[in-house]
């Protein structure tokens, strides 16, 4: 369902070796996502870490200071080596004083494949309720046609077997 | 992660939460189209929900801030809060864009020598 996910999609000049281990090696995973990490990724366990801004970008860097030693964590669901790692998470869960455990998680799952002049990088994060919305369009902000369009995006998932109709 | 993402994230997950269930869906989507619409008129839009079953539905969308409502005579009056709605597509808009920024990092790492 298109508007329950975020879907990204970027080609990296790089080897698949190489860009596997930036996702799936938790030291090179924390120098560009920002956190610092306690263990591996491993399928079907959860993975801590706290929020370490980033080593890549010194701005960026600068902007998520103020979130450092934020606890995180995600349960790994899968891992297919080279092709596909995918774990849950509370999207921006970073209110120390919040218990996330009862909110929805989120899937995110990256995955590999070739691509002209190197590794296609796709990276889907989904499970954020259903939300019926396509948030890309700027039109949709809060205006008329916006929400003309926004009722059409609504039938249409309704018409895709989001109600219960027959047991759906 | 920029300003305000804190409060937002905070306030966006029982928004998703209420809007993770077809029949709460569907209220939306009704009231998408005009409102406000009385308990009774919403019920139509849910096949086979009690009055009771739609009662509850409509609470759990106005603990959310998805819905307001106000009794008209003896009916219950429900109206959508579109700001609430866009609220949680900023925050989408906002989780986005965290992604982007995220793979322009990674881009950094791997692309770059290390």
């Amino acid at each position: 369902m298109a508007a329950d996910r975020i879907e990204k999609k970027i080609v990296l000049k790089a080897t698949r070796e190489r860009v596997w281990q930036a996702i799936i090696d938790p030291a090179r995973f924390g120098a560009w996502f920002g956190v610092e990490l306690d263990g591996p990724f491993v399928a079907g366990q959860e993975t801590t870490g706290r929020i370490a801004p980033t080593r890549v970008d010194p701005d960026v860097a600068r902007m998520q200071e103020p979130y450092r030693g934020i606890p995180w964590r995600v349960t790994v669901e899968r891992i297919e080596p080279m092709t596909l790692f995918s774990f849950r998470w509370h999207p921006g869960a970073v209110d120390p004083d919040r218990d996330y455990a009862g909110e929805p998680t989120t899937l995110v799952t990256f995955e590999l494949a070739e691509a002209d002049g190197g590794m296609l990088l796709t990276i889907t994060e989904s499970g954020f309720g259903r939300i019926p919305a396509d948030r890309r369009t700027a039109a949709m902000r809060g205006n008329d046609e916006g929400w003309t369009h926004q009722t059409r995006l609504i039938e249409k998932y309704l018409a895709h077997g989001g109600y219960p109709s027959g047991g759906g | 992660m920029p300003r305000g993402h804190r409060g937002a994230s905070a306030n966006a997950a029982p928004v998703f939460s209420a809007l993770g269930d077809p029949v709460r869906l569907a209220i939306v989507a009704r009231l998408c189209k005009g409102g406000p619409l009385s308990t009774v008129e919403l019920q139509s839009c849910a096949e086979g929900v009690s009055r009771q079953g739609i009662t509850k539905h409509l609470r759990v969308l106005e603990g959310a801030g998805l819905l307001d409502s106000e009794r008209v005579g003896r009916e219950r009056q429900w109206r959508l809060q579109s700001q609430r709605l866009a609220a949680v597509r900023d925050y989408l808009d906002r989780v986005s864009a965290q992604w982007d920024r995220r793979l322009e990092r990674l881009r950094a790492l791997v692309e770059g020598g290390d």
